[in-house]
C-alpha cells in the first residue's frame, strides 16, 4: 500500500507525538468506563439492599422472568464481544474487510439482542407485570407490593442496560463507517480499539444484570 | 526610584487577539477562552444564587415572616443551595482556574480533549437552563437535597426539572475530571515528574478523581428519583416496602465527597498563593501532596455522618463518627504546614495574600466546628440548627469562595494582561473578611441556642443576632460587588502586566501576560522543583 500525503498521520494539535494521543484517548475511555460502572453500581446496591431485606419475595418475583430467553440473549451478546475483539485485531493488522465484517457480526448481533429484550418487554406487558404508567399489576405471588419493588428494579436496570447498547450501536455504527472509509489504518485501528472498549463494558454489565435479576432467585 | 516589575510591555499576538467575533469564543477550543466562558457563566449563577441569599436575609431580620411567605421562603434557600453547590462552588476553581492554568502548569499546549472541554461547558449551559426553567415555572421547595418521599410524591414544585438541570450539570464535572486526569498522566513537560508538578495541580488531580468517582452515583441516584416521581415507578416509596434512607445513603455517598471537590481546589491555590508571598518554598511538599489524596480518599468514608438522625444503625453512626475525625489530620497538617511555610518568610499583604489569610483563619474555624458536629452525641443535638449553617458557610464561602477571589487576583494578571487596583482590592478582601464574621459567626450561636435552619420566622430572642447576621451579610454583598466593578474596570485601564509581576515560581509565569495561544513557543524543559523560592537571583 502506498502513502499518499493525505495518508499521514496527523497529531492532534495539543499532542506531542502519536503514541501520546493514543496513551491518552485510551486513558480517557477507561475512566470514563469508571464512570459508567459507578453509574450502574448506584442501582445495583439498591437492588441488593431490597434483595437482602425481602429475600423470598423477590426470588419468587424474579422466576416469572424468562431467564432461558435472556440467557440465550447473554450468549448472543458476548459473542458479539468476540466479533468486536476480533474486529480489532483485524483492524491492528491492517486487514480492512475482516474488520468491517466484524463490526457488522457486532451490530447484527446487539440488535438481535435488543429485539429478544423487547420481545421480553412485551410478553410482560401482556402478563401484567409493568407496574407503571397506570398499568394493571397481575402478579399472583406472594406479597405483590414489594414483588412490584422488583419489577421496578428489573425495568430500571435493563432499561439503562438497553439504553447503553443503543449508545454503543451508533458509536460502532459511526467506526464502521470510518472502517469501510479507511482513510488512515493506524487512527482507524485505534478508534475500534476505543469503541470496542466500551462494547466490552456493556457485554459484562448484562452478564451482571442477567446474574443479578435473572439468576439470583433461581 | 525602583523600577516596576509588575508592569511591563503587552506582547503582541496573545489568546485574547487571537480571534475576533461570537464564533471565536462559542467555538473555541483554546482551554483558555473556555476558562473564560465558564468565567462568565460561574459569577452570572454566583450573582442569582447571592440575590436569593439577600432575600433570605431580609426575610430573617425580623421574626415574623412578613417579607416572603413560608412557601416562597422555602423556594428561596432551595433556589440558594441548588445554583451555589451545583452552579459556582463545584465548578469554580476547577472549571476557571483548572482550565486556564492546568496545561499551562503541565507545560502542555492545552487540554488532552479540547472539544471535550468545550462540550462540558454547553452540558453546563444546558444544565444552567433547566435550573433556571424549574426556577421561572415556580421553583422547588425540597432544598437542595431532594429528599424522597417528599421529593417523589408530594412536593408540588418543578422538581423535575431542577433535578433534570442537576443531572446534566454532573457530566460537565465527569468529562472535566476525565479530562484533567489524563492531562495530569500523559502531557506533563519533559522532566516534570509527580513530585515536581505544583500543589495547585495535586489538588486539581484529586479533585478530579472524586468527581470521577463521585458523580456518578448522583446520577443514578437522580435517574431513580426522575423515574419514581414521573413512571411512578417505585423504588424509595414506603408504600411498596421502598427505604428513603437508601436514598440518602445514596446521595450523600456523592454530596459528602462534594465538598472536597468544592474545597481540595481551594486548597491548590492557596498552597500556590502563601508559598509566592512569603516567597518561601513551600513546607513539607510532598506530605502536602498524599495530604490533598488522603482527603479526597477519606471523603468517601464519610457520608453517614449526614444521616445520624435519619434512622440509620447506631454502629454505622458511631463508625461514620469515628472516621469523620480522620479528616481533619490531613487538613490539620495543610494548616501547619501553611503557617510553616509563613514563619521566617518575606511576607507580603497583597490582596491575593489577604484573601489567602482569609481561606487560613475561616476554613480553621470551619473545620474545627466540623469536629463538633462529626461527634455523634453531639450532632443529635446540632442537627439542622444554625450551627450547621454556619459550619458549612465557614467551609464553602470563608474557605472555598475566599480562595477563588485569592485565585482571582493572583492570576488576573495572567489572564487579562492587566494589573487590578491593588488599594480596592484589599479594601475588598478586608470587607469580605469582616462581613462575613459578622454574617456567619452570629449564626453557629443562634444554632447553639437551638435556632433551626429553614423556618422564615423565629421567636424574638433570636432577633439581636439575625440582625447582626443580616447586617454582615450585606457587608458581604459590598465586598462581592466591589471586584466585579474594579475588575472590569481594569481589563480597559489597569496597567499591562509584565510576564511574571509578583515574582512568583512555575511555568505559568514564564510565558507573556496574556499568554500566547499556544501557550508555549516551544516545550519546556523542567529542571527544578516546584517553589525554587531559595534559588532566585
Amino acid at each position: 500500500m502506498t502513502r499518499t500525503p493525505e495518508h499521514t498521520v496527523i497529531v492532534a494539535h495539543q499532542f506531542e507525538n502519536l503514541e501520546q494521543q493514543f496513551d491518552a484517548d485510551l486513558l480517557g475511555m477507561w475512566l470514563f468506563l469508571v464512570t459508567e460502572a459507578l453509574l450502574f453500581s448506584g442501582a445495583f446496591l439498591a437492588l441488593a439492599v431490597y434483595y437482602h431485606q425481602y429475600h423470598d419475595t423477590f426470588s419468587a418475583a424474579a422466576r416469572e422472568l424468562h431467564w432461558l430467553l435472556a440467557g440465550a440473549n447473554s450468549v448472543i451478546l458476548l459473542t458479539s464481544g468476540l466479533a468486536v475483539a476480533l474486529a480489532e485485531q483485524a483492524a491492528d493488522q491492517g486487514r480492512r474487510r475482516a474488520a468491517l465484517l466484524g463490526l457488522l457480526a457486532t451490530i447484527a448481533l446487539g440488535l438481535v439482542f435488543l429485539a429478544i429484550k423487547g420481545y421480553e418487554y412485551h410478553s410482560e406487558y401482556q402478563a401484567g407485570l409493568m407496574p407503571f404508567l397506570q398499568q394493571p399489576f397481575a402478579y399472583d405471588g406472594p406479597n405483590p407490593h414489594n414483588a412490584m419493588l422488583f419489577y421496578n428494579f428489573y425495568f430500571v436496570l435493563t432499561g439503562l442496560h438497553a439504553a447503553h447498547m443503543v449508545i454503543g450501536l451508533a458509536v460502532l455504527m459511526v467506526i464502521a463507517v470510518l472502517t469501510w472509509r479507511w482513510r488512515d489504518g493506524a487512527r482507524v485501528a485505534r478508534q475500534v480499539r476505543i469503541a470496542g472498549l466500551y462494547w466490552a463494558f456493556v457485554d459484562i454489565v448484562w452478564v451482571l444484570v442477567y446474574c443479578s435479576l435473572y439468576l439470583v432467585g433461581r | 526610584m525602583i523600577r516596576d516589575v509588575r508592569t511591563g510591555p503587552a506582547p503582541r499576538h496573545h489568546y485574547l487577539n487571537a480571534g475576533h467575533g461570537l464564533a471565536s469564543w462559542f467555538l473555541t477550543k483554546d482551554h483558555k477562552r473556555i476558562a473564560w466562558l465558564y468565567f462568565v457563566s460561574i459569577t452570572g449563577f454566583f450573582f442569582l444564587g447571592g440575590l436569593a441569599a439577600t432575600l433570605i436575609r431580609l426575610e430573617l431580620i425580623t421574626p415574623n415572616g412578613d417579607l416572603l411567605s413560608s412557601d416562597a421562603y422555602n423556594r428561596l434557600f432551595s433556589l440558594h443551595g441548588i445554583v451555589m453547590v451545583w452552579f459556582f462552588l463545584i465548578p469554580s476553581i476547577p472549571t476557571t482556574f483548572g482550565n486556564f492554568l492546568l496545561p499551562l502548569m503541565v507545560g502542555a499546549r492545552d487540554l488532552a480533549f479540547p472539544r471535550l472541554n468545550l462540550l462540558s461547558w454547553y452540558v453546563y449551559i444546558i444544565g444552567g437552563l433547566f435550573t433556571l426553567i424549574a426556577a421561572v415555572a415556580g421553583g422547588i421547595d425540597t432544598g437542595w437535597t431532594f429528599y424522597t418521599p417528599y421529593s417523589t410524591l408530594f412536593a408540588n414544585g418543578a422538581v423535575l426539572a431542577a433535578a433534570t438541570g442537576v443531572f446534566i450539570v454532573g457530566f460537565s464535572s465527569i468529562l472535566t475530571g476525565i479530562n484533567f486526569i489524563v492531562t495530569v498522566h500523559t502531557m506533563r513537560a519533559p522532566g516534570l515528574t509527580w513530585f515536581r508538578l505544583p500543589l495547585f495541580v495535586w489538588a486539581q488531580y484529586a479533585t478530579s478523581l472524586v468527581m470521577v468517582l463521585a458523580t456518578p452515583v448522583l446520577s443514578v441516584t437522580l435517574v431513580l428519583l426522575a423515574v419514581e416521581r414521573v413512571f411512578g415507578v417505585g423504588i424509595f416509596d414506603p408504600s411498596l416496602g421502598g427505604d428513603p434512607v437508601l436514598f440518602e445513603h445514596l446521595f450523600w455517598f456523592y454530596s459528602h465527597p462534594a465538598v472536597y471537590i468544592m474545597i481540595l481546589p481551594a486548597m491548590g491555590v492557596v498552597s500556590e498563593v502563601v508559598s509566592c508571598f512569603a516567597h518561601k518554598r513551600i513546607f513539607g511538599y510532598r506530605v502536602m501532596a498524599f495530604s490533598i489524596l488522603a482527603i479526597a480518599l477519606f471523603g468517601f468514608l464519610v457520608w453517614g455522618h449526614h444521616m445520624f438522625v435519619s434512622g440509620q444503625s447506631i454502629y454505622a453512626g458511631v463508625a461514620f463518627s469515628l472516621l469523620s475525625f480522620l479528616v481533619s489530620v490531613p487538613s490539620a497538617i495543610k494548616i501547619f504546614n501553611w503557617l510553616a511555610t509563613l514563619y521566617k518568610g518575606h511576607v507580603r499583604f497583597d490582596a491575593p495574600m489577604l484573601f489567602a489569610m482569609s481561606f487560613l483563619g475561616l476554613f480553621l474555624i470551619g473545620g474545627l466546628t466540623g469536629v463538633f458536629v462529626a461527634t455523634l452525641a453531639l450532632d443529635v443535638q446540632m442537627h439542622d440548627t444554625y450551627f450547621v449553617v454556619a459550619h458549612f458557610h465557614y467551609i464553602m464561602v470563608g474557605g472555598a469562595v475566599s480562595a477563588y477571589m485569592a485565585a482571582l487576583h493572583f492570576w488576573w494578571p495572567k489572564i487579562t494582561g492587566r494589573l487590578y487596583p491593588e488599594m480596592w482590592a484589599r479594601v475588598s478582601a478586608i470587607i469580605v473578611f469582616a462581613g462575613f464574621n459578622l454574617t456567619f459567626f452570629p449564626q453557629y450561636i443562634l444554632g447553639w441556642a437551638g435556632m433551626p435552619r429553614r423556618y422564615h420566622a423565629y421567636v424574638e430572642d433570636f432577633q439581636l443576632l439575625n440582625v447582626f447576621s443580616s447586617a454582615g451579610a450585606s457587608m458581604l454583598a459590598v465586598g462581592y460587588l466591589l471586584p466585579l466593578i474594579y475588575l472590569l474596570w481594569s481589563l480597559r485601564y489597569g496597567a499591562h502586566a509584565s510576564a511574571n509581576p509578583w515574582n512568583a515560581r512555575g511555568l505559568e509565569w514564564t510565558v507573556p501576560s496574556p499568554p500566547p495561544e499556544e501557550n508555549f513557543e516551544r516545550p519546556p524543559r523542567v529542571e527544578h522543583e516546584a517553589y525554587a523560592y531559595d534559588t532566585d537571583a
